[in-house]
């Protein structure tokens, strides 16, 4: 039988909740021997494959780069799973969205800075108006809540979903 | 016909970025743009907000090294209650950054570059990352995750959480140690300590394999910064912020962190949302400088304990005072993780580090506050302003990696004339590229308080400027 595909990605969160699943210690080495890591910020994939099994976002929906790639991930991967309060509910990310991109540009860049005055334009995607938690672009199977979730509701909910069943993570999970 | 790969990310690196690759008529490369693509506007967003609110929000710019934001963001808070903490407090902060640097520093080498070191550069991309280091070389996988382990579980111990604990608080921290925690977390220091010990063997044993990584990884002159004490030793916690120069001159020491925006200016760039930090009395682009473990180790006299200053002084021997390509990185960093290490043992020795007075209690006092640490990646600023009931009004984050943003930039572009030629690119070459942007262990997400994910870009362009080629690393 051939091993699970598992992707991991990273839009606008911390890494934090990357780190959380790095938390999982020793049952790393349990899970890369029942699954494939084929995309994610640890390994050199060029390109997010087909046919994704399993697929943990962290992060809100900030910028165009984050949407065009969100799409292309739910084209792809039969369980999206979103990891941690930032791609649940926004958290963070989203205290930004009462205020206009400009003026946040303006606060950086312009007021911000001693040399030049002004935002980047070349090379850099542009923001969207609001960071947007995941299911608000694209449907999400299931949501793991918490800043970042433990690392023991993550190793859960990854063996039970290679063992091929659904994960109940009643009183495994809070926000924050 | 031009051809496309693309690049869609550089890998193993912590946050969003693209390189941009210029050709000039030889098919040569004529110049190199670093974009950093992620941008999140805490600095805005936090207006208005209570000042005691801000280490809990900007630990969320990093979950790599929250310690990092917690720790200059209590010191900045402290400066507005104008408060001295009490010793312990002190003490207590200093074991928990140490065991940061210890766990951070672990996964820089171990998750991040060791499948370049022990596995090659030019080893299959598939395999070249933290599993296929689990399968080619147990040993140095079970060490790096052993080792990130005994740094996280001590934050754990310490501060009651892994990630984003609310420990550290403005006067102090919110709960004394217990003998009990104390001993425990010295149980496990040797195991810690021989695990850098032996890193630091393989590591020396390797350096003779990579001369051309060694010769135009950012090879190159520049000045250095980073906190030293009065005598010169690496300090991490809190210190003098002291700048020297490519020759190792000193250029200025600043004892009041306040005074750190007279020496440190920041250039908006056109291209990237990661601004770029100059030592101010040399105007941009002159006053570039690095810092992170590079930077540090050249800026101080010693580290100040015993296993780590021995190592110091081979590290010298090999390659100089001033060591100045940024391929090591990487050596620096394992003799400052032995640091971490062996100044966790001398802290937990101490008899203060038990005393209860660990919080000093106060309101509004002042109506600015700067705070200054070393993160792993490098010093660390935080600025705020606020009103008389304690609302923010203002606040400046200079982080790590930006400091590092010119110099990264200097060094792609010596990456790419060594290694890229012609018009198409070659696994191997896109590799280096993204390994030089790996050694300075860039927080992306950190620079631009956004942490992205991985993604980096390589285009090539012709004289023209007509893209040759493009790949997603
Ligand atoms: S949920 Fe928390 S830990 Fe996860 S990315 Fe967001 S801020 Fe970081």
């Amino acid at each position: 039988m051939s091993k699970a595909k598992v992707a991991t990605v990273w839009l606008d969160g911390c890494s934090g909740c990357h780190m959380s699943v790095l938390d999982m210690d020793e049952t790393l080495l349990e899970v890369v021997k029942r699954a494939d890591i084929v995309y994610g910020p640890l390994v050199d994939a060029q390109e997010f494959p087909e046919g994704v099994d399993l697929t943990l976002v962290e992060g809100a929906v900030s910028n165009q780069d984050d949407l065009k790639l969100i799409q292309k991930i739910r084209g792809r991967t039969k369980l999206l799973v979103a990891l941690g309060d930032c791609a649940v509910t926004g958290n963070v990310p989203s205290m930004r969205n009462g205020i206009p991109v400009k003026a946040l540009l303006e606060r950086g860049y312009v007021e911000g800075s001693d040399v030049n005055h002004r935002p980047p334009t070349d090379g850099v995607p542009a923001l969207l108006r609001n960071a947007l938690p995941v299911h608000e672009v694209v449907r999400v199977d299931l949501h793991i809540p918490g800043c970042p979730p433990k690392a023991d509701a993550i190793a859960y909910v990854v063996m039970e979903v290679l063992a091929g069943r659904k994960p109940e993570l009643t009183g495994k999970v809070k926000f924050g | 016909m031009s051809r496309t790969i693309t690049i869609d990310h550089v890998t193993r690196i912590e946050g969003h970025a693209k390189i941009d690759i210029h050709l000039n008529d030889q098919g040569k490369v004529a110049s190199t743009q670093f974009h950093v693509t992620q941008f999140r506007g805490f600095e805005k967003f936090v207006e208005g907000r209570p000042y005691y609110e801000m280490p809990a929000i900007t630990a969320r710019i990093c979950g790599i090294c929250p310690v990092s934001h917690l720790l200059a963001s209590v010191k900045a808070c402290d400066a507005i209650m104008a408060v001295q903490i009490p010793e312990p407090a002190q003490l207590l902060r200093e074991l928990l950054h140490c065991a940061q640097f210890v766990q951070s520093h672990g996964l820089s080498f171990f998750h991040l570059s060791a499948p370049d070191l022990l596995l090659g550069f030019d080893s299959d991309p598939k395999l070249r990352n933290i599993v296929g280091l689990i399968e080619k070389h147990p040993e140095a996988a079970r060490d790096g995750i052993a080792l990130r382990k005994f740094g996280q579980q001590t934050i754990e111990r310490l501060a009651g959480e892994r990630i984003h604990p609310s420990w550290t608080v403005p006067g102090g921290v919110n709960k004394p140690l217990s003998a009990e925690t104390r001993d425990e977390i010295l149980a496990e220091l040797p195991i810690a300590r021989s695990i850098i010990r032996r890193t630091l063997k393989t590591f020396k044993a390797m350096l003779d394999d990579f001369p051309a990584e060694s010769d135009a990884f950012g090879n190159m002159p520049s000045a250095y910064a980073g906190l030293v004490d009065f005598d010169g030793n690496l300090r991490i916690y809190d210190g003098i912020l002291r700048f020297k120069d490519s020759e190792g001159k000193p250029m200025a020491s600043v004892s009041r962190a306040l005074d750190y925006s007279k020496f440190i200016g920041e250039a908006a760039m056109p291209d990237s949302y990661l601004k770029a930090p100059y030592f101010k009395p040399m105007g941009y682009p002159d006053g570039a400088y690095r810092v992170g473990p590079l930077g540090r180790l050249n800026v101080a006299e010693q580290c100040g304990t015993p296993e780590a200053d021995v190592e110091l002084a081979e590290y010298r021997q090999r390659l100089g005072r001033i060591v100045q390509s940024s391929f090591f990185y990487h050596y620096a960093r394992l003799i400052e993780a032995l640091y971490g290490v062996e100044r966790m043992e001398q802290l937990l020795e101490n008899p203060l580090i038990l005393d209860r007075h660990v919080r000093a209690e106060a309101g509004v006092n002042a109506l600015e506050g700067v705070g200054i640490i070393e993160a792993p990646r490098g010093t660390l600023i935080h600025h705020y302003k606020v009103d008389e009931n304690g609302a923010m009004k203002w606040a400046n984050l200079i982080v790590a990696t930006g400091h590092n943003n010119l110099a990264i930039n200097k060094s792609i572009q010596q990456v790419a004339e060594r290694f890229v030629d012609g018009n198409q690119f070659q696994e191997g070459m896109v590799n280096r590229v993204s390994a030089v942007v790996r050694a300075y262990d860039p927080c992306l997400s950190c620079s631009t308080h956004a942490l992205g994910q991985t993604p980096m870009q390589m285009r090539l362009y012709g004289p023209d400027g007509q893209m040759l080629d493009e790949v997603a690393t």
